[in-house]
């Protein structure tokens, strides 16, 4: 059980006031708000700890490398990895997803195939795009139905032997479809193709068991559940991370340095050149222990019955139209009410202290599918409360009169 | 240049907001010959497209956009820049932007669109002026 109020007051941001309102903040999508759990703790580290890791024989070196290694073991615990050395620290999913492009920049030939979906944020795009042009691989997409979800039929018959990567959200930033990553998987795996899964939207509301999945990697950002902004982490099957160039030459990355050759250190160090955002990881870690001490499957019951709330709410005003219909779907609703312009309708609800997203949510292509200039998106969070989504249905409301 | 009085005397954001909406249906609309990417400014989440004409050595502004309130935007800008000459256009400083309150009222993105705007109509002042001389 959620007891929403005691969970608010550990979210200073939460009592904030905006434009002369109290604030309600659905835009969890973008990112999270950060519970004094984990500022504390952001505050410590620079109090009490900081110093450079991995390098330093005096005491508070060793204290910092420590906590930063227990954070890194938290996170292994938590997505279930099998070894510490198999979770990369990372700036976030972008970071991870461009590792991983990259050092396959060396390992695809011309002709190879990779598939990615219709319904990927950019950053799942892009670096794809990158790697083919420069490797002369193809894309292929995964095209999507009108309900928002991935054609899995469609996707059986995209892949074939010159299918060498797979990249799939696990959640859509867009729509909150869930896709079925476990069918995704076994069936490029049987294929002899590996898979990356984008959990950037995924992580906030499900706990993902990396190892019965059998998934290749997987990346996530840390500021999409309750954590900082900047920090993520890339989980990769250990044998497949060694097969992989290091992605950024540096300190901390190397074994033994000599003007004729370096050899580079083992996982996860290879990875990670340079000095990390060591107060970021170690937060990372708090937040993911703040979230366990709710527990997953209470956030994910609560938020469903968010979701379902304000569904039902939006869809008795004239003109509602809800993208993103599966019935899998996250806490996430993108929508347009009749001919309204996203912006419009997001700049009153601003006016209202309400924060929602308006654009193409950095997925352009599904935008252009459903044929409109962008969606109203409101991503709701276990510290959202069914008042909020009331005040966000007569906001909606108000704003439609004014613009229609 | 022309002001614009009415504006600031609006304390509460909802009939700000309305009348920028009244405003922005009275935009002079751009041909729709005219919709072009050609014509297209960068820098906004809505699409907004400006053109201009020189008429009488002075600049004539029509716009549109998707969006209804950045359509009262720019119909605020094309009442102050319409109607000028391009050197007066040019020379014209946009500190009315912050006078009338909208400035504060736009969120960084949506700023950025609005110097975006500025930037496109004292270009076309540019152009006339090169072409007057
Ligand atoms: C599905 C998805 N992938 C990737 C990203 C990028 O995450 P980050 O900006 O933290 O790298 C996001 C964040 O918006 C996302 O929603």
């Amino acid at each position: 059980m959620i007891d929403v109020n005691k969970i608010r007051s550990d979210f200073p941001i939460l009592s904030r006031k905006v434009n002369g309102q109290d604030l309600v903040y659905f835009d969890n999508a973008a990112t999270s708000q950060t519970p004094t759990q984990v500022i504390d703790v952001i505050i410590d580290y620079y109090s009490r700890l900081n110093s450079n890791i991995h390098r330093g024989v005096h005491k508070l070196s060793q204290e910092a490398t420590e906590a930063y290694e227990i954070a890194r073991i938290k996170i292994q615990k938590h997505f279930n990895a099998a070894k510490p050395y198999e979770i990369i620290l990372t700036s976030g999913t972008t970071e991870g997803i461009n590792l991983i492009a990259s050092g396959y920049s060396n390992l695809l030939k011309p002709k190879d195939e990779l598939i990615i979906s219709a319904m990927e944020h950019h950053s799942n795009i892009v670096p794809w795009q990158m790697l083919c042009e420069k490797t002369g691989a193809y894309l292929k997409v995964i095209p999507m139905t009108l309900e928002g979800t991935l054609n899995m039929k469609a996707f059986g018959e995209l892949l074939n032997k010159k299918t060498k990567l797979v990249f799939i959200n696990h959640v859509s930033n867009a729509l909150g479809t869930v896709n079925p990553i476990v069918e995704i998987i076994n069936k490029a795996h049987a294929n002899d193709a590996y898979v990356l899964i984008d959990g950037a939207q995924a992580c906030p509301h499900i706990k993902p068991d990396l190892q019965a999945l059998d998934v290749d990697f997987y990346v996530t950002s840390a500021h999409k559940l309750c954590g900082p902004t900047g920090v993520g982490m890339l989980y990769g099957k250990a044998e497949l991370l060694k097969l992989l160039p290091p992605y950024q030459g540096g300190g901390e990355m190397i074994s033994t340095v000599t003007f004729e050759k370096t050899t580079y250190a083992d996982l996860p160090h290879k990875f990670e050149a340079g000095t990390p955002n060591i107060a970021g990881v170690i937060a990372f870690g708090a937040a993911l222990d703040y979230m366990n001490d709710i527990g997953f499957d209470s956030i994910a019951k609560y938020e469903n019955e968010l979701l379902n709330y304000a569904t039902d709410s939006l869809q008795k005003i004239d003109g509602m139209k809800i993208y993103g219909e599966a019935h899998n779907k996250t806490a996430v609703i993108s929508f347009n009410v009749g001919k309204i312009h996203p912006y419009d309708l997001g700049s009153i609800l601003d006016q209202l202290g309400i924060a929602v997203r308006t654009g193409h949510h950095c997925a352009q292509p599904i935008m252009d599918f459903f044929e409109i200039p962008g969606t109203v998106r409101a991503s709701f969070s276990f510290y959202n409360t069914f008042e909020e989504i009331d005040r966000f249905i007569a906001g909606v409301d108000k704003a439609a009169g004014m613009l229609q | 240049m022309k002001s614009l009085k009415n504006f600031h005397f609006f304390e509460d954001w909802m009939q700000r907001y309305e009348y920028m909406i009244e405003l922005g249906k009275s935009l002079p609309l751009i041909d729709e010959e005219y919709k072009t990417d050609n014509h297209i400014i960068k820098g906004c989440q809505s699409k907004v497209w400006i053109h201009a004409a020189l008429e009488k050595e002075q600049v004539n502004f029509t716009a549109d956009s998707d969006a209804i309130i950045t359509k009262g935007i720019i119909a605020i800008l094309i009442r102050v820049f319409s109607n000028q000459r391009p050197k007066a256009i040019l020379e014209a400083n946009t500190e009315f932007i912050d006078k009338i309150g909208l400035k504060e009222h736009l969120s960084p993105t949506r700023a950025n669109g609005l110097a975006s705007m500025i930037k496109q109509i004292k270009m076309y002042a540019v152009a006339f002026q090169t072409q007057l001389n």
